[in-house]
């Protein structure tokens, strides 16, 4: 089959590889059919999050068909349709009986690596690097899922790939971030980052009843998408104006009620394997550019909650802890219990609150995936979001 | 030399009037963490056999301080390669003893375990894989044995690698499942380096049993156990 | 700080004197003061976020370049804070005093009223952002006094079992005689290792910062000194709260009472982020948690006087905090009477 591989720092590629089988009871083959290139996969892309190896299959937002089910696997049948959630859940340990998906005890093989970065390992995940399980992605015509029968979710009649695609990452993403900001009626959310996180996280703070987000981001399309598709009350352009001033003034010197941090890190270029080299030598270093965790450290009000989505994956320097310990922050922070959302954010789809596929500005072929990379990192072309069609 | 030790415990417990050294090697294996590593001079089957019998008091590892310390600050050369870990895993302890409790299972989840062979009620026969494609085998005996609570087995006299462990289970606070503790030893046999008894446990023994009871937990939770080998790659 | 200042903010007395506007004291009174200051009124106080107070900080304007917006004024802690006058003294002007003096109920002496003026408060607020629930395991670093009233309160609201971490013996031993808390002397093992083992592989349910509080008043000169000359600073111990966030398990809670000033360096946010993690902090609410505490001191439910090792008359307070700083004596609380 087709697949996208890591083959090194800003170089992935499109080859024939072997096509998956099933290793496990409760594993299951999907045959794909639209998958996506996500923000995230940048991080990947820029040789940023270490233990990736030459080889390894990227892709985590992906959907398709049921060819092939394990033995184990009994609620679902050949040829259903059905989504698959970036986080590998087993459904059967304490965490995930207890809805934090994203923290799963069993799905990640190599647990131990996870273990000594971060002191517990959480859920394995697809195409992103070994330590969180060197799980084959879903950027190829097919793919493995292991937990079938609790990961893969039925896709309703009458509803596209476009527009139910994304409830395999950023909308539940952009939905557990508003989520934990914990909005009362009358809040203002202040969401930095426009890309389909920050959109999501827009559209999703209004469902659950913010009375004001406001929208913050330097690329003036996005800003633009902010407003008009997602619904932002107000959009500020920071390469314009002071954030931080911006939002004081406009929340009458308040301060936001919550910060959202869509961004996330952002790339330095180094080696896939000195984070975890490096972390287990207790060396001293920073990993992540957290510019923007810092400015919504510091523009949230006194009380509030800064919930952060986006990914950081190491060491971070220069935290404006004083000012978060002084105003008596409150600090979210998770990989998505994807499962955990599905359910509900499919009846807002259905209901028509919502229609994801308004963040797509790029659909293309597998073939063309290395090409759309460059895209989308450098933002050109207007690129928001990429969906490769099988 | 390991009987002696438990000779001398049983001895030591008759005569304490405070605290027998039965119920405080009970304490030891019933209790938390950190105390057997701190035991330096007493085998791990000494204490084992010295407990064997007698009913496990459940004491935390601050029950008795003065033990505690004594056992951290005692010093003595150890050639005893001693490993412990605890997992929680989401079954009842009665489900994970009666897995465990036959031993013909734990090549299912031990990776250094090749087979077992169950003998008889007490008795089995391992064989475990060693450097160079080898193996070594050894008779072992269960020397203590309390349902749902805890499984202690050692190697037979004159087995090749002297090696001896238990695991205990005991119920996690509020709802969150049964705590499975595993604590093993091996000894160095003569004429066998310390290095090849090293590789036959792992080049890191604390993460080789840690990795056993995440694939124990994994199979009593999920069914299987996680894997990625044999997935699809670039060549 | 600026040379005279009068340091000092936990503190119990007697009210010799009111303003007019003030209903609810009157001379004679015994009361107990909350370290911060806070007016009551603004919405922060009226949620029970006392140290988030609008209205108390006269000197406001230094805080917003380095925390945003301003936060309430405390007794004897800096300009940063207000620059108020602190109560190591024989008489101190409390602002507010309708809502930051409240009345020490018959039958308590001033020993046991007065950590409730600011270590045992801070303690149950440390505990209680912890959302502690049946069965947990909550973790606390640090036994001075602030810990010991940590493990104390994570007791009263439910902990099934609280492990105390410290480095120095006769803390440790008064969180085990006083609290019942199993203990770590993270001297003698590794912190993060040991926990993982007492919990059973899962690591604690919650970890508390309750580092670096009764020697703040060095670090945080230092921290305004830095901020004044806009350098660039990492001036807390961060080295708690990464210990704290690779020790904690899975969807736990880190409550972080320390204190921190400025930034922090070398922070573990991908293993926070990977775990999933909740992050709660601040200054404490005292006015929030200070009746309550007497309440339940006055049924003698608790009695907070135990922490206190050392008695010395106010001239004494230079040797005192020399005793205090460098834990001379086995020294854990020293009360000062004027």
């Amino acid at each position: 089959m087709k697949a996208v591989c890591w083959r090194g720092a800003k170089d992935v590629r499109v080859e024939n590889v072997p096509d998956p089988k099933i290793l496990n009871p409760r594993d299951a083959i999907v045959k794909i059919t639209s998958t996506a290139i996500c923000g995230s996969d940048l991080h990947l892309y820029d040789g940023f999050i270490p233990s990736m190896m030459s080889g390894d299959i990227m892709g985590h937002e992906f959907m398709g068909e049921i060819v092939e089910l394990g033995t184990g696997v009994k609620n679902l049948s050949i040829g259903d349709r059905v989504i698959v959630p970036f986080t590998i859940s087993c459904g059967s340990c304490y965490s995930c009986k207890t809805a934090q998906w994203s923290l799963c005890d069993n799905s990640n093989p190599n647990a131990f690596m996870a273990e000594a970065l971060y002191g517990y390992s959480a859920a394995g995940l697809f195409g992103y690097s070994h330590i969180f399980g060197g799980y084959a992605g879903g950027q190829a015509e097919y793919a493995r899922v292991p937990f079938a029968d609790v990961g893969l979710y039925k896709v309703p009649e009458g509803l596209t790939d476009d527009q139910v695609l994304f409830l395999s990452d950023i909308f539940p993403t952009g939905y557990m971030a508003a989520e934990n900001c914990n909005i009362k009626p009358g809040d203002t959310v202040a969401i930095w980052g426009c890309g389909p996180v920050g959109q999501f996280a827009i559209r999703s703070a209004f469902l659950l009843g913010a009375e004001r987000v406001i929208a913050i981001d330097r690329f003036p399309d996005r800003l633009k998408m902010a407003k008009e598709q997602a619904g932002a009350t107000e959009v500020i352009n920071y390469e314009e104006v002071d954030a931080g001033e911006a939002l004081k003034e406009m929340t009458g010197g308040r301060g936001p009620d919550s910060c959202i941090d869509a961004v996330g890190m952002e790339a330095h270029g180094t080696g896939p394997d000195y984070l975890y080299d490096k972390a287990k030598q207790a060396v001293r270093l920073e990993t992540d550019r957290p510019t923007a965790l810092r400015q919504v450290i510091v523009a949230c009000g006194k009380g509030g909650t800064v919930s952060i989505p986006g990914v950081y994956g190491g060491i971070l320097d220069k935290i404006p802890f004083g000012a978060a310990f002084n105003k008596g922050l409150t600090m979210k922070m998770g990989q998505t219990h994807v499962h955990k959302y599905l359910d509900p954010l499919m009846k807002h789809i259905q209901n028509g609150d919502i229609d994801p596929s308004f963040v797509i500005t790029h659909r293309i072929s597998i073939d063309d995936a290395p090409q759309a990379y460059e895209t989308f990192k450098h933002k050109k072309d207007n690129c928001i979001k990429v969906v490769i069609k099988l | 030399m390991e009987t002696e030790a438990g000779k001398i415990n049983q001895s030591q417990a008759e005569t304490d009037e405070t605290i027998s050294d039965k119920e405080r090697w009970a304490s030891i294996v019933g209790g938390s963490a950190m105390v057997l590593m701190g035991l330096q001079q007493r085998s791990l089957r000494g204490i084992l056999t010295a407990i064997a019998g007698g009913g496990l008091a459940y004491h935390g590892a601050t029950a008795d301080k003065s033990l505690q310390d004594k056992v951290v600050d005692a010093t003595g050369i150890n050639k005893a390669i001693r490993v412990e870990k605890t997992v929680t895993i989401d079954k009842s302890a009665e489900e994970l003893y009666n897995y465990w409790h036959n031993f013909e299972n734990l090549p299912n989840f031990m990776k250094h375990v090749k087979s077992v062979q169950v003998l008889d009620m007490r008795r089995s026969h391992w064989v475990a894989n060693a450097p160079l494609g080898q193996t070594i085998e050894w008779d072992a005996d269960i020397i203590n044995d309390q349902p749902n609570q805890l499984i202690a087995w050692a190697s037979e006299e004159g087995a090749q690698v002297d090696n001896s462990g238990f695991v205990r289970f005991s119920p996690a606070p509020s709802d969150r499942g049964t705590e499975v503790k595993v604590v093993m030893e091996y000894n160095v046999p003569g004429g066998m380096v310390t290095a090849a008894i090293a590789k036959l446990f792992g080049e890191e023994p604390e993460q080789q049993i840690g990795d056993e009871l995440r694939r124990f937990k994994q199979l009593m939770e999920t069914g299987e156990i996680a894997t990625t080998e044999g997935q699809s790659r670039g060549q | 700080m600026m040379p005279g200042d009068i340091i000092g903010h936990e503190f119990v007395g007697e009210i010799v004197e009111t303003g007019r506007e003030v209903k609810t004291l009157k001379k004679g009174d015994r009361v107990v003061v909350s370290s911060m200051i806070s007016c009551g009124q603004c919405r922060y106080c009226k949620h029970q976020e006392w140290s988030l107070c609008d209205n108390s900080n006269p000197k406001g304007a230094l805080q917003e370049p380095l925390f945003g917006f301003s936060t309430s004024g405390i007794y004897g802690y800096s300009h940063l804070f207000g620059g108020y006058a602190g109560a190591q003294a024989e008489y101190v002007r409390i602002p507010y005093a309708d809502y930051g003096a409240i009345k020490i109920p018959e039958g308590l002496t001033d020993e046991q009223a007065l950590p409730i003026s600011d270590a045992f408060p801070t303690g149950l607020m440390g505990a209680d952002l912890c959302n502690i629930k049946r069965g947990d395991i909550v973790a606390v670093w640090g036994c001075g006094p602030v810990g010991q009233f940590t493990i104390r309160s994570a007791y009263m609201l439910g902990a099934e079992r609280v492990i105390a971490i410290d480095r120095v013996p006769e803390r440790l031993k008064m969180a085990r005689e006083q609290s019942g808390a199993d203990t770590i002397n993270y001297e003698e093992v590794g912190a993060g290792e040991a926990l993982k083992e007492m919990t059973g592989g899962r690591g604690p349910d919650a970890c508390i910062d309750a580092v670096g509080l009764e020697a703040h008043g060095m670090g945080f000169m230092g921290a305004y000194d830095e901020v004044k000359q806009a350098v660039k600073l990492s001036i807390d111990r961060p080295y708690v709260i990464r210990q704290m966030i690779l020790a904690c398990r899975k969807g736990g809670t880190l409550s972080i009472m320390g204190v921190y000033a400025g930034f922090l360096d070398k922070m573990p946010m991908g293993a926070a982020f990977s775990k999933g993690l909740t992050l709660k902090m601040g200054q404490m609410f005292g006015q929030k948690y200070i009746p309550m505490l007497l309440d339940r001191a006055v049924k003698g439910e608790i009695d907070p006087s135990y922490v206190f090792t050392h008695q010395m008359p106010l001239d004494q307070a230079k040797q005192a905090y020399e005793t205090f700083k460098h834990k001379k004596d086995n020294c854990i609380k020293v009360v000062l009477k004027p």
